[in-house]
């Protein structure tokens, strides 16, 4: 069954290079037949790919532990779903499972678009052929996931081998959030590879700009929304299981995921100016192609351990190879480039700092800049052992003190950018536009203050946060106000119409609120409030409103795990609000252990406890309480964000040609007064 | 002005302030790597950086005290005797035998105070170093679906 597996790998791979030799003669002779069978075998990775999935997944519903991979990863009293999710556990598994995704994505790529550009396609079917074929080469020779274990008897000859019970999943892994997160993460990942493969096929075939940039948008919106999954996810895994109180703490292997993300967010803003004046060609594909890059980097970072982290594993020669692929990658993108830049030259110019442009500009310029910082921060050890002779790494106080304000700038463009219109905004429209917006937020900043809040960032996000969600609700405010007027229906009504008519733009106003949330969330941060003490039962210890007793702690003990325990009351103003029981686990099977964090989570406040042990001294249980406030709203913001992008992705409704003669003018976008002529959007989403 | 200089202006503003402020943040935090058996060849400027070492927890060598937790920490036949004053609680792969890295400053007697301590997180990628359970077999791993008898490790 093993040789199935492997076989179905290797025909993979074969599959692969023939898609990506094939499709190359094909565009150089012009022979539609091999074009079309070369995407065809490009489709048919896919297949080949799920087939290996599915052998390797047997064997651990099986329990075949002849396998390597299965041994190492898996026991027999481990639950079916946990089973299942050990094909990602490690590197081989999750090198597989990457391939396994990104066949799914380019089957569809291809699949969905079979019947339109046929001059855009074999490009882009040599791309994701070329992608896939250095996958499928790792998982074929350099991280095998169908080793098979094997021991030498006392001759020296090697006979299979199979152990009677597996080393099992760690159990810092078998909590079903953390078995979501790699999933989410790497449809992330490999989803960036779509847009990339549309960029560098449009490049090279040199397709007109404005029909491959539609298809680019859409599928860098899948793959940036499960990266923002993927992220959110691993931050609250972080923050509810591993118990140190926080969700974030720029851990290398965290930043690698979040610099695509930066990117592809820059990408998503900068292909509007592309789209509507003809602007930053080179920029936006040099985007596209930086996002691919930087994901590729996010998977070399975590796997190669070569920048020591929490999440580092063992150097390993693998690092190597992703080396090369990214060498190879930018030298095929820069000759792309190189040959026809000329292609790439912009339609327009800047006209004013106060247009939506500028806004666009300033923005990728602050998230590349972030992009940037972070990227620096994190290789910083490397690069400072090759040219200085030690090695130096920086922590959260650079990431901080450079992504703070960076943020917070990010966060008045996301308020200001939509109200400035495209090339140039009258001075009128600016003081109708931003008046009572920005009025709102200093309120609320001075209401902030009178209340205590004195740290300035916190204060600088509240007046920003209050800005941009007036400026979102007054955006749809007006324009479903024009439609209720004139389709005589009621304002609620008028804002589905609205919204439908146009889903990218208000679905992107949902995502904006979404980050609004979140960033009000991560600043509530700065408030967060700790203690730590020696409690035996009886004795209370005060955080915030509330006052925790200490009960008792006892040991409880099963086939599993033996576990620490302190059973806590909370009183707030003298009643007893809630029980606590906070944990800290001993997995007997693999000696490891695993705090359970007692949570009790509203919309101001998180009061988070944790049993950080006994004091050897004093047997006492230590507990260590922290309030973070606002830390819900950052998950919340997340699904936010979430359904503003599928709605961002739904198609318009189609959107009713105007024959009145109405100014528009409340959709924010007055063209400059030399054009007084009807203003008619109709941005469709198809491709 | 031609809008287009007033942009390049502008970003150069806002960038220098972000070079500005990233300068700021690494001379707070920069943190400077040496093995254990660097340690005692530091001298001057050196010995007052932030430092961050790694090692092995020697087993039975943790000790939690009223206000800190003492280990040692030994590498390639050195030891360091380490104090952890932080205030969050170790980690949970933090025990006997586990790989640390932690990050404080140097003593003048050769010991090291640190402010925070890192153990290795038990790998996704690498089979658990610290012990097998009972039944696993030492070995090395065969290609299925080559069998030339020639094993290669993974």
């Amino acid at each position: 069954m093993d040789i199935f597996g492997s076989f179905a790998l290797l025909l993979a791979l074969l599959a692969a290079v023939y898609a990506l030799v094939g499709g190359i003669v094909g565009i150089a002779t012009r022979r539609a037949v091999l074009t079309k069978s070369a995407r065809n075998a490009g489709m048919a990775v896919f297949g080949l790919v799920t087939l290996a999935v599915a052998a390797l997944e047997y064997f651990f519903f099986t329990d075949n532990f002849t396998m390597a991979y299965v041994a190492e990863h898996s026991n027999r009293a481990l639950p079916l779903f946990y089973k299942f999710a050990a094909l990602w556990s490690g590197q081989e598994g999750s090198l597989l499972f990457w391939s396994w995704l990104l066949s799914i994505y380019a089957f569809s790529a291809l699949f969905l678009n079979r019947k339109k550009h046929p001059e855009l396609m074999p490009y882009v079917g040599v791309v994701l052929a070329g992608v896939q074929t250095f996958f499928l080469t790792l998982n074929n020779f350099v991280a095998t996931p169908f080793s098979v274990l094997a021991s030498a008897n006392s001759n020296g000859v090697f006979h299979l081998a199979r152990v009677a019970e597996g080393s099992g999943l760690n159990p810092l892994l078998q909590y079903p959030e953390m078995v979501i997160h790699p999933p989410m993460l790497y449809l992330g990942y490999t989803g960036f590879t779509i847009p990339f493969a549309f960029a560098l096929a449009a490049l090279l075939g040199r397709y007109p700009g404005e029909k491959w940039i539609h298809i680019t948008r859409r599928w860098t919106m899948v793959a940036w929304c499960f990266q923002s999954v993927g992220i959110l996810l691993g931050a609250h895994w972080a923050y509810a299981v591993l118990g140190w109180g926080g969700y974030w703490s720029w851990d290398p292997v965290e930043n690698a995921s979040l610099l695509p993300w930066i990117t592809g967010t820059a990408f998503l803003h900068s292909v509007m100016m592309q789209e509507k004046r003809g602007m930053m060609k080179v920029w936006n594909v040099w985007l596209v192609f930086t996002t691919f890059m930087l994901s590729i980097l996010g998977t070399l970072l975590t796997r190669s351990g070569v920048i020591s982290s929490v999440h580092a594993f063992a150097q390993s020669g693998i690092g190597t190879w992703f080396v090369c692929f990214l060498a190879i990658i930018f030298i095929v993108c820069f000759w792309a480039y190189w040959m026809n830049r000329d292609y790439l030259r912009s339609d327009n110019q800047l006209d004013s700092l106060v247009s939506r442009e500028s806004s666009f500009l300033f923005n990728n310029l602050v998230l590349l800049a972030a992009c940037f910082a972070v990227l620096w921060g994190t290789l910083f050890p490397v690069l400072s052992e090759w040219f200085t002779r030690s090695k130096i790494s920086v922590g959260p106080p650079f990431f901080n003190k450079v992504n703070v304000p960076i943020a917070l700038f990010l966060l008045l463009l996301t308020g200001v950018g939509p109200l400035l219109a495209w090339r140039k905004t009258s001075f009128d429209a600016l003081r109708r536009n931003f008046a009572w917006p920005l009025a709102g937020g200093v309120v609320a900043g001075g209401i902030g203050f009178t209340f205590g809040f004195r740290e300035i960032y916190a204060l600088i996000c509240l007046v920003l946060s209050v800005f941009v969600t007036l400026t979102i609700f007054s955006e749809f405010y007006r324009g479903a106000r024009v439609i209720a007027t004139r389709e005589h229906t009621n304002i609620l009504t008028a804002i589905g119409d609205l919204t439908m008519r146009n889903t990218r733009r208000y679905g992107g106003y949902v995502v904006h609120f979404g980050m609004v949330l979140v960033f009000i969330g991560i600043a509530g941060s700065a408030f967060n409030k700790d203690i730590q003490m020696d409690m035996s039962p009886g004795q209370s210890l005060a955080i915030g409103p509330y006052t925790i007793l200490c009960q008792n702690f006892d040991q409880v003990a099963n086939d599993n795990y033996q576990s620490e325990r302190a059973t806590l009351e909370v009183f707030r103003d003298g009643h007893s609000v809630m029980m606590l029981y906070p944990q800290r686990r001993l997995y007997l099977a693999s000696q490891v252990t695993e705090t359970m964090v007692a949570v009790q989570s509203s919309a101001l406040h998180d009061l988070y406890v944790v049993y950080a042990g006994q004091n050897p001294d004093t047997g006492k249980p230590v507990i260590h309480a922290y309030l973070n406030p606002l830390v819900k709203w950052i998950w919340f913001g997340g699904v936010v964000v979430v359904l503003g992008t599928g709605l961002a992705m739904l198609p318009n409704r189609r959107a009713a040609i105007l024959l009145k003669a109405v100014q528009e003018k409340s959709w924010g976008n007055a063209v400059a007064a030399t054009s007084p002529a009807v203003v008619r959007r109709v941005e469709s989403h198809d491709d | 002005m031609k809008a287009r200089t007033k942009f390049l202006v502008g970003s150069g503003m806002i960038v220098a302030t972000l070079c500005m402020l990233a300068y700021v943040g690494f001379t707070q935090s920069k943190t400077y790597y040496h093995t254990i058996s660097e340690l005692p060849a530091l001298q001057g400027a050196s010995l007052h950086q932030r430092i961050r070492v790694s090692g092995n927890v020697r087993a039975g060598s943790i000790s939690h005290r009223e206000d800190r937790v003492d280990f040692v920490l030994e590498e390639q036949g050195k030891t360091l005797p380490v104090s952890y004053i932080g205030r969050d609680p170790l980690p949970d792969t933090f025990k006997d035998g586990a790989q640390a890295l932690v990050e404080g400053q140097i003593k003048p007697d050769g010991s090291f105070v640190a402010e925070q301590v890192q153990a290795k997180c038990a790998s996704k990628y690498q089979a658990s170093p610290t012990g097998s359970p009972a039944g696993t077999q030492p070995g090395q791993t065969m290609n299925g679906a080559g069998g030339s008898g020639i094993a290669n490790k993974s």
